[in-house]
């Protein structure tokens, strides 16, 4: 029998929330082995520990990791969402064609990220109110979103050599050379993780994941947690897009393809669950993390690109597997 | 006690298709007691809690909540009227921690954008001092079953319940698990609080409540106080039913130089079936009863290697016999009904015909492919033989009505001529016709010299159709009986575990 005093569930305050899922078992592990790899790389490689490597590995997952707080999001409401990639480069396109017919860049941003949310609201309504799931809806709309790239550019890039440079900084800028599209992930990801722990809202996806009727029966409107959930990580894949077209400078209707994948990857090695309920914006941030820095370390050893999928899919598969021997031995 | 009436319930009707679960139903609960409502499996006890619950809409009757008629559409509304619904499944979300799983509805409800975690917690000590000290920061996956019991009991009551509904509560709690939950029933009951409490155990029946309600056949039968019945009174009530000559007749207790079929030897699965020991004869029907929950299904699935078992040996014919998969059971002949037709047995998007042949392709097959003239064969030998009505056999299983469906999934398990068949409800949730066909068809199979094994949650059926019959109780055999033995009462003594 479970028996506490007062005294310390009052002892239990906000501050250590944080800390507690620092040394919760998953991200401990996860900043552990990413140590790990950091290590051992310094010393096969004289260049990892240097700032450029460092920045480009940096760089490479601060904006994937955007895509990947909102897929945090629709994981922990117990869906995923497969059309990230191609909505991202949806922004991305209709941000650069609305900016070639002469609309204000930023305008033309803001039009395409809005199309983004769009689309997230109409995925939350085919899986709420017409009652898909949400393998069918967001397979579907990564082909139509992928489709209308393609339509719109007829299938080549946009170059976007003209946009004004306010704009680029996004993308390009740095502050104290640090990268400027640094601040912005980071400002995202401490607000969500922030929010996720603490706002009435994101406790809602929590409830909704982790048992729905539990959650009706609270009085919770379901269906309106999903809709928001969808719409909040198309959103931000969005968002990902035009920080993309500001660092490209161009638009490339191919672009993102596989990205559901690896972002669905990082979220689950960080920790979340496919069934719903459980995720934290921070383990997610870290499964990108260790991905990239593998990538990256990979590069650096001369390692052929044709062996990331399969050492990344390795990666997800044991992270996984571990996870649930672990699970099913506390269980029994 | 006062008189007060908290809840009254007048003349509820509820049908379901095939089924009239509620017929006229009254049912009145004081204000502070524990009362209990008990009857058979299938005597409407569920059904009326529902109804109760908002869950279902009644098609007659009507609801008083202190006196005042309401119509309570969904259990929200119930909730708002002050009735608490702990299921036998936890309604809890289990990612979530304890502190917020009581407090869900009013988080939803509170303007705020951000939830105060510190006066949550500290709320949250103090609705559980009361009742059972719990960590308001736990997980409520991580908490042990009675504790989540607590955590519903507490929610409902964070939602200011009047009137709590546990159902079967204790079905899976321990001893002292037990005796907690009902130390916290009676501090409820003395704070004003209404409780219905529905159970099988006749011993808490008459330990822990006020006034017990029967229901029989979906009809009410009456109330009583505690104080001035007796449980067999009760039992009595429970039952009260003639059995006619609806059944085929008995083989009668087995020979003494009856053939042992299959023998099984202290088979044990930790907290599923422990210890069980039996014969089945040749020719005979060996029934398996007991409450929902007992261990039988699970027992049935050990013995042809579709549950895991711990211990315990199987002997087949004067044989040991090593059932490591069913495909090991197949081979040897026996097979198994499932209770679950639906999910479990029938390919129900394909025809009947390669419903029945899918047991063994290889009997159906020439040279390695499959042979669709030997597929139809089949089919209409055990249709024919079984009475199945269809236009053709290439019609998809979905289309049939339930008795027809269970007829195929006969069938299907008559395609390998077995030696032992178990089946699992086989009779469940089909019409009155069909039923007495598939009795008389498990006669005829036993006549022949097939051993059947029969689960049923009907004791009519059990008492209409079995020669002996198992008792279980919380997954310990509790006695074979045959003969005359074979009554409801005896059965229900035994089942709820008056013997132990």
């Amino acid at each position: 029998m479970d028996s506490v005093g007062t005294v310390q569930t009052e002892k239990y305050t906000n501050a250590n929330n944080f800390f507690k899922a620092i040394r919760g078992f998953r991200e401990g592990t996860l900043i552990l082995i990413i140590l790990a790899v950091c290590i051992i790389m310094s010393f096969v490689s004289p260049y990892f520990f240097t700032w450029p490597n460092l920045k480009a590995i940096l760089l490479s997952f601060s904006t994937e990791g955007i895509v990947v707080v909102g897929m945090t999001l629709i994981l922990v409401v117990g869906g995923f969402d497969l059309s990230v990639g191609s909505v991202m480069c949806l922004a991305m396109v209709i941000g650069g064609k609305l900016f070639l017919l002469g609309v204000n860049p930023w305008l033309a941003s803001l039009i395409g990220i809005a199309v983004c949310s769009l689309i997230g609201l109409i995925m939350g309504v085919f899986v709420t109110k017409v009652g898909l799931n949400f393998f069918i809806t967001t397979l579907a709309f990564m082909g139509i979103a992928r489709g209308l790239c393609f339509v719109i550019t007829q299938g080549t890039p946009l170059s976007l050599f003209a946009l004004p440079k306010a704009f680029k900084f996004i993308g390009q800028g740095t502050i104290y050379s640090i990268p400027f599209t640094i601040f912005i992930f980071g400002i995202i990801v401490v607000a969500s993780d922030y929010l996720m722990r603490k706002s009435s809202l994101a406790r809602k996806v929590f409830y909704t994941g982790s048992n729905e009727k539990a959650a009706i029966f609270s009085g919770i409107k379901t269906h309106r947690v999903k809709i928001v959930t969808c719409i909040l990580c198309s959103t931000l894949a969005g968002l990902a897009g035009i920080i993309y077209m500001s660092r490209f400078g161009a638009s490339i209707p191919g672009f993102g393809i596989g990205l559901e994948l690896n972002a669905i990857s990082a979220v689950v090695i960080g920790g979340a669950s496919l069934t719903g309920g459980v995720g934290t914006v921070l383990g997610s941030i870290l499964g990108i993390a260790l991905l990239q820095t593998i990538t990256g370390s990979m590069v650096l050893l001369d390692v052929s690109p044709y062996w990331q999928d399969l050492i990344r899919g390795g990666i997800l598969l044991g992270a996984v597997s571990l996870d649930h021997i672990r699970h099913t031995r506390k269980r029994s | 006690m006062s008189e007060e009436l908290v809840l009254e319930v007048k003349g509820i009707d509820k049908s379901f298709p095939g089924t009239k679960a509620l017929s006229g139903v009254n049912f009145q609960l004081r204000k502070g007691e524990i009362h209990a409502v008990v009857g058979e499996n299938g005597a409407g006890k569920s059904t009326l809690m529902n109804v109760i619950d908002g869950v279902y809409t009644p098609d007659a009757g009507q609801i008083f909540i202190n006196g005042r008629p309401v119509e309570i559409k969904d259990p929200l509304a119930a909730q708002r009227l002050g009735i608490g619904f702990v299921h036998q499944e936890i309604a809890l979300c289990p990612d979530v921690t304890v502190a917020e799983n009581l407090y869900m509805a009013s988080i939803n409800a509170s303007k705020a954008w951000l939830v105060n975690y510190r006066e949550l917690y500290a709320k949250t000590a103090r609705a559980l001092e009361s009742l059972h000290p719990i960590e308001a920061h736990k997980k409520v996956g991580e908490l042990s079953i009675s504790n989540q019991q607590v955590v519903e009991i507490a929610k409902a009551l964070t939602l200011d319940c009047r009137i709590l509904i546990l159902d079967e509560p204790t079905a899976v709690l321990t001893e002292s698990e037990t005796e907690a939950l009902f130390d916290i029933m009676k501090k409820l009951r003395d704070q004003g609080i209404s409780i219905i409490y529905i159970s099988h155990r006749m011993a808490e029946v008459f330990g822990q409540c006020d006034r017990v309600s029967v229901l029989r056949d979906g009809q009410y039968i009456g109330t009583y106080e505690v104080a001035q019945t007796t449980s067999t009174a009760v039992v009595n009530k429970m039952v009260g039913r003639e059995i006619g000559d609806l059944y085929p007749k008995k083989a009668g207790p087995p020979a003494p130089d009856a053939e042992v079929l299959l023998q099984v030897r202290g088979f044990t699965n930790q907290g599923r079936f422990h210890d069980i020991s039996f014969e089945l004869f040749k020719g005979e029907i060996l029934g398996f009863s007991g409450l929902v929950g007992a261990g039988r299904s699970e027992l049935a699935k050990a013995i042809c290697g579709l549950y895991p078992k711990k211990s315990g040996e199987l002997i087949f014919k004067g044989r040991p016999l090593e059932v490591r998969s069913y495909e090991d059971a197949i081979g040897q002949g026996i097979v198994y009904l499932t209770e679950d037709r639906k999910t479990e047995g029938l390919f129900l998007e394909m025809p009947i015909s390669n419903n029945i042949a899918a047991m063994d392709l290889r009997q159906v097959s020439t040279r390695g492919l499959i042979d669709g003239r030997r597929i139809q064969a089949l089919a209409n030998r055990l249709s024919a033989k079984l009475n199945i009505k269809y236009h053709s056999l290439l019609q998809l299983v979905s289309s049939l009505s339930g008795g027809n469906q269970q007829k195929v999934l006969i069938a299907k398990l008559l395609s390998i001529n077995p030696a032992v068949i178990i089946m699992d409800e086989p009779t469940r949730g089909i019409d009155v016709g069909a039923k007495s066909e598939i009795h008389r068809l498990l006669r005829e199979l036993a006549g022949q010299g097939i051993g059947v094994i029969m689960i049923s949650s009907e004791l009519p059926e059990v008492i209409g159709m079995c020669d002996r019959v198992l008792v279980m109780h919380e997954g310990r055999p509790c006695d074979i009986i045959s003969g005359d033995q074979i009554t409801e009462e005896r059965i229900i003594q035994l089942a709820s575990g008056m013997c132990v």
